[in-house]
């Protein structure tokens, strides 16, 4: 399963930070930001609820970038 | 500009505001010279107005064990010159910093639009007939089979046919092509055209999801995801960078007081600060994904859509090539190229045969009918009779005429002259006699000898052509292009074959495309580095198939996405060897001790800036 959320993050590194510690979440199978177009493509494991999932790679995202943002 | 953005510019000019006069009280312009105690919290107060957020994520970062990102950096070198007093070159590379920073977004986002502007075929509403007239939606809420009206300036905002009207489309949007389209009752319309001069009642065939217009720009958006190898470079260069920046600036300032100048603790930590502020690896990292963003965006502007960074990295380095003949360098429709060894006039035996052939609807016989000119009269014409693998028998004006293969004229027992010409022959067999016969071919594409000559004037060494055609067709199409390597007769499994041995054949750093009209071509499509589709507005199948898509079918543009692709590589290469070289040239000078902190500032900002301003050329695509 595949899905794609609008982000707001201010620089391109901390996107990279966001993709990283978006792929180490726990339910997530791969993940693709794009400070280009401020959108997170993230594909969970079979079986995981997304909704969920978000939660914890939005808490994870905000340790390495305070100020970033994923529109749930 | 927006809430963020503003907050940080007001932030800036006010600390600013509060910065000049105690500089100059600092630096002894005026002639009371106030001791630290005074200075120092005068000095605070523009150094948090303008910095408290970069301290805060600072802290928040060494709270969550993640140090050595650039606030980090920031926070230490500004912090640093303040502790040993250098209390004006601290806030002042505070400021500068934030004005890199406000600057940053700011060019990030004006960039942002411009390349999403220039994909500009989102339609915002669609017109849609109820029972009581007209009303303006939502092109999301149309669902497929409704009736719409398009005014003349409004963009089709969905997929349909033509039930009413008639009018000019401007497809630029869609193919890079500016010529309009003439459309009328029946045709297909595609969202993201404009409607130029009438109105148009149109009944849609698809949702908007389903729509062109989406689809497109889904697949430009989604582009980006798919990094190219340079980005992930960048990526994981920052990762390693940062940390060594650090500990080298942590040895810059403790190992030189102590074995190398003793005591000089001082000058070495202000050295040490300027290395951290130079060491930022913003324009590195910034730049090279908005190069490559920028550059998919003009591409698709010009009718190119490529489906990744990475490909345009692939495209760059193309050197073999192979395409498919029909609908790739042929028109792949057929017409009468020539009439030979006529007995009669030879508009009266094109009349015979395309009278003959008026049941048909195979594309030969329609290239007989638009070859005659006019449409065949079907009262003249009695007794038609198929015959399979052969050709056609028909009565026309109470004259016997036959058109076919020679296997036909052979049963009929007509002397016939076989033709050296490719194309498919037609004989024709005129009251018993011979006639004469039509041969009817396909035909180049406008550009097709032009593309293979400008591609080979781009550098590509191998091009070859692969077609399930007859040798003699594929000769005489090789030949008209100007190209000595070609296979016919070739399967689809085969073409994938031979597609591999071209694939082997490629030294290391060469790249093999394909191009093909991406319908029967899917599998060489996928097997290929990177896999062209032409002529694709409007065919989802190759779309799906394709890496590279070319939603007009005129081969140039085949040229015109490698040189894209180039341009858009050498500015990301100037961007890397330009910073990485200003940057390791500043950090030398400061840690020499020949640089100072505005050196430093001035070499990431201004680093930052013109990385930006040089990956915003590869929109510009126009001359290519």
């Amino acid at each position: 399963m595949k899905k794609t959320y609008v982000i707001d993050v201010d620089c391109a590194n901390c996107a990279n930070l966001m993709e990283e510690a978006a792929k180490k979440t726990e339910g997530v199978k791969d993940c693709s930001v794009s400070f280009m177009t401020l959108k997170m493509k993230v594909a969970f494991q079979d079986g995981a609820d997304a909704g969920e999932v978000m939660k914890r790679v939005r808490d994870n995202c905000r340790k390495v970038e305070a100020d970033c943002e994923i529109y749930l | 500009m927006n809430r963020k953005q503003k907050l940080l510019l007001i932030r800036i000019l006010v600390s600013a505001v509060f910065f000049v006069p105690l500089y100059l009280l600092s630096e002894g312009f005026v002639p009371v010279r106030p001791g630290p105690a005074v200075l120092l919290p005068l000095f605070l107060v523009p150094y948090l107005t303008a910095g408290y957020d970069i301290l805060r994520k600072a802290f928040l970062g060494i709270r969550n064990r993640r140090v050595f990102d650039e606030n980090f950096l920031m926070a230490v070198a500004t912090l640093g010159a303040i502790v040993i007093g250098e209390y004006a070159e601290g806030v002042a590379v505070m400021i500068l910093y934030q004005v890199g920073e406000l600057f940053q977004s700011y060019a990030v986002g004006r960039s942002r639009r411009n390349i999403v502007a220039l994909m500009d075929i989102r339609p915002d509403y669609a017109n849609l007939e109820t029972g009581g007239g007209l009303e303006r939606t939502d092109p999301a809420d149309v669902p497929a089979g409704s009736v719409i009206v398009i005014q003349p300036g409004e963009k089709v905002p969905l997929d349909g046919v033509i039930l009413e009207g008639r009018s000019s489309l401007n497809t630029g949007a869609l193919t890079g092509e500016s010529a309009p389209r003439d459309v009328e009752p029946g045709a297909e319309v595609l969202s993201g055209c404009v409607n130029m001069d009438g109105v148009l009642k149109v009944r849609t065939t698809k949702e908007f999801d389903e729509s062109t217009a989406s689809k497109i720009l889904d697949l430009v958006e989604n582009a980006v995801s798919r990094k190219a190898k340079s980005e992930t470079f960048i990526a994981r260069f920052a990762r390693y960078y940062t940390p060594f920046v650090c500990y080298s600036a942590l040895a810059l300032a403790v190992l030189p007081p102590l074995f190398l100048t003793p005591g000089a603790w001082k000058a070495w930590l202000l050295r040490a600060c300027a290395f951290l502020v130079i060491s930022c690896p913003c324009a590195l990292v910034i730049s090279v994904p908005l190069s490559f963003f920028a550059g998919i965006g003009g591409a698709s502007h010009r009718g190119v859509l490529v489906k990744g960074a990475n490909y345009l990295e692939t495209l760059a380095n193309v050197r073999v090539m192979a395409f498919d003949k029909t609908g790739t360098m042929t028109k792949g429709t057929f017409s009468v190229t020539g009439i030979h060894h006529a007995s009669m006039d030879e508009g009266a035996l094109l009349e015979y045969a395309a009278h003959a052939e008026c049941a048909s609807s195979h594309p030969i016989s329609r290239s007989l009918r638009s070859a005659y000119g006019r449409t065949p009269d079907r009262n003249r014409v009695t007794e038609i009779r198929e015959h399979s693998g052969e050709g056609v028998t028909a009565n026309v004006d109470g004259v016997a005429v036959a058109v076919g293969n020679e296997k036909l004229m052979e049963r009929l027992g007509v002397p016939f002259r076989s033709c050296h010409h490719a194309g498919s022959i037609l004989h024709m067999g005129v009251n018993g006699a011979y006639g004469g016969h039509i041969v009817v071919s396909d035909e180049l594409k406008d550009h097709a000898a032009d593309a293979v000559r400008e591609l080979r004037r781009a550098g590509v060494e191998k091009i070859v052509m692969l077609t399930g055609d007859t040798e003699a067709v594929a000769a005489r199409v090789a030949e008209e292009l100007g190209l000595t390597d070609y296979r016919a007769g070739l399967l689809p499994a085969e073409k994938v074959e031979y597609a591999e041995t071209l694939l082997k054949a490629c030294k290391p750093g060469q790249r093999f495309a394909f191009v093909g009209d991406g319908i029967n071509d899917a599998p060489v499509l996928s097997r290929a580095d990177v896999g062209i589709a032409m002529g694709a507005l409007g065919s989802d199948a190759a779309i799906e198939a394709a890496d590279v898509v070319l939603m007009d079918d005129d081969p140039l543009k085949i040229v015109t996405a490698i040189r894209i692709a180039r341009k858009c590589l050498r500015i990301v290469r100037e961007n890397i060897v330009f910073s990485l070289t200003v940057k390791a040239a500043c950090l030398l000078l400061v840690a020499a001790g020949l640089g100072n902190m505005w050196l430093a500032i001035a070499a990431d900002v201004g680093v930052m800036v013109l990385a930006v301003l040089n990956a915003m050329r590869c929109l510009t695509v126009e001359k290519l």
